[in-house]
């Protein structure tokens, strides 16, 4: 068994459940995931419980292979689950559930920066006028108007995971579900992506479920902490972070608790690494 | 540049190895640049001088291999009567309007086998025997289906082409990325838009490139088809100026189709240029 999250650290609660003023939007029941492969049956989830609530921050953190990926692909709707329940609210219907942000090489290189953003309105056959509203909206957002006509080989790796960034905002979903869209930039573009992320979400206030490896941007980014451990992928540890909002990145990460957060939630993941291993 | 001999440098009093400093900072690869471009055209006309000379001092029998400049003679009468500009307008609406039979329903077929493995399973096996037949061999039973006019001239142009645009696009449709198909698929879009977003512009490389393979092979399969059973065209000429013995047109016919196969090359690079400039070699 891990152990108990510290009760000394006041910026930590266990967060089984949703926050009692936010209705729930993400509701996953004994969840879990088998497939074949060449070795056989194997196991990528077992048993996940998970409420998440609207317009909350969620961090999916956890070793590589833990089967974090494979639960924000059944939520997007690009894998099933075998067993147990998931269920996304929808507020509207015809509304899209979720838009994904993916690692990285996911925007098409034959598009411009600006047809890459449009692609989901214009898959949903909105009316021209709004769509060229709401992409200019975003490019803008996103600090791209003046590539706005660029193709993605003419950026840099940055620039190409804001034009992902504003594709998954414009489309406007009741979800929007994050793949370490970071990952593969450098130290000081991940910092900068990781503020602009928080300021775009703080306006729009949708639900997130980030999926990081990094704990550091997992307590920077979140209200909400969730370590897998695994495989089979199981829920480990479910924390609420409730650093004040908007956070600077520098304030924060000289705070001590911070560090203490980062040291805690490391030793969680390894153990549920090693529990399974 | 370099420097080899750092291991085996001599060192002062101090220990201290000296590493060189090199002024040139890329003069040099400049010049090799330009010296190359000098070359490539050189190089060419240095073989046709020297193949003139050759001829010329009785070192090669003229009656087969007549010089450059017998050759040009000819080239220059065959344009002036009009003859050679007939035979190859003939074969060049031979090559298109076979490409046009032969490339639509490869791209389609081609398409269909990327996008659907039931698809490729019922087809890539008939493809992968019929393919390496030698289209040219299959044109008596051609001509014996569509006569011996034009249309069995298109026909066999348009089986030879299809094969190269259906593995081609099958093979550029197979190979999109997944993630590309993910984002299509997380953004709810239908079949038919993900093949105008995805698979299309996803494959346009390589149908590019079998645009470019079957430009080449029709080119390669019609003359063969002109040397037997036809009264015009590129193929016709070089091989009816052999029957007569009049080999200068010979070359000049060969010449021709050399320079039909450049002119393809040319178009089929301008063509890519503008439609894929996403693609790492147009990048600019």
């Amino acid at each position: 068994m891990p152990p108990n999250p510290k009760k000394a650290l006041s910026i930590v609660e266990p967060a089984a459940t949703v926050d009692p003023g936010r209705s729930t939007v993400i509701r996953i029941a004994g969840l879990s995931k088998r497939f074949l492969t060449a070795r056989g049956e194997f196991e990528a989830l077992r048993g996940i419980d998970l409420a998440i609530g609207e317009g909350e921050f969620v961090c999916l953190l956890g070793a590589s292979g833990c089967g974090k990926t494979t639960l924000l692909r059944i939520l997007a709707g690009l894998d099933r689950h075998t067993d147990g329940v998931a269920e996304i609210r929808a507020a509207q219907l015809g509304q899209p559930l979720t838009s994904v942000v993916f690692q990285e090489h996911s925007i098409f290189p034959w598009m411009t920066v600006w047809d890459n953003v449009a692609y989901g309105l214009r898959a949903r056959k909105l009316d021209k006028a709004f769509v060229r509203e709401r992409v200019d909206f975003f490019v803008h957002k996103v600090g791209l108007a003046s590539f706005a006509r660029a193709l993605p080989h003419q950026l840099s790796g940055g620039m190409k995971q804001r034009v992902s960034i504003a594709r998954a905002f414009a489309n406007d979903p009741e979800i929007l579900l994050m793949d370490e869209p970071f990952s593969a930039l450098d130290e000081q573009n991940r910092a900068i992506l990781q503020e602009e992320l928080l300021r775009i979400w703080s306006d729009t206030r949708k639900t997130v479920v980030f999926i990081t490896h990094s704990i550091d941007e997992a307590v920077f980014l979140a209200d909400r902490v969730v370590v897998l451990g695994g495989p089979p992928g199981h829920v480990v540890m479910d924390a609420r972070v409730t650093f004040a909002r908007p956070r600077n990145a520098y304030e924060l990460r000289a705070l001590p608790e911070f560090g203490a957060l980062v040291a805690d939630f490391g030793a969680h993941i390894k153990a549920g690494v090693n529990g399974r291993r | 540049m370099a420097d080899d001999d750092r291991n085996r440098a001599t060192s002062d009093a101090d220990g201290l190895v000296r590493l060189p400093a090199d002024p040139d900072i890329g003069q040099s690869a400049r010049r090799r640049a330009r010296l190359e471009k000098v070359l490539g055209i050189l190089s060419p006309l240095l073989i046709l001088v020297l193949w003139e000379i050759v001829v010329r001092a009785g070192l090669l029998d003229a009656r087969i291999v007549p010089a450059p400049s017998m050759i040009l003679e000819t080239f220059k009468s065959l344009i002036e009567s009009g003859e050679l500009a007939r035979h190859v307008g003939v074969s060049l609406t031979r090559v298109f309007v076979g490409l046009l039979l032969g490339a639509m329903p490869g791209l389609v077929v081609g398409t269909l086998m990327g996008l659907s493995p039931m698809t490729r399973a019922i087809v890539s096996q008939i493809v992968a025997s019929l393919y390496p037949i030698p289209k040219i061999a299959i044109f008596p039973l051609v001509m014996a289906i569509f006569g011996i006019g034009e249309l069995s001239k298109y026909v066999l142009v348009a089986i030879a082409v299809f094969f190269f645009m259906a593995i081609n696009s099958f093979a550029g449709v197979a190979n999109v990325e997944r993630i590309y198909w993910d984002v299509g698929r997380s953004f709810g879009v239908s079949r038919f838009r993900a093949i105008l977003t995805i698979a299309l512009p996803g494959a346009l490389p390589m149908i590019l490139a079998g645009l470019r393979l079957s430009l080449g092979v029709s080119l390669l399969v019609l003359v063969g088809a002109e040397f037997v059973g036809a009264k015009s065209g590129i193929g016709y000429l070089v091989w009816n100026s052999w029957q007569v013995f009049d080999v200068e047109s010979m070359y000049a016919g060969i010449i021709v189709i050399g320079l039909l196969g450049w002119a393809f090359f040319a178009m089929l690079d301008e063509l890519e240029r503008r439609l894929v400039p996403w693609a790492p070699s147009n990048r600019r």
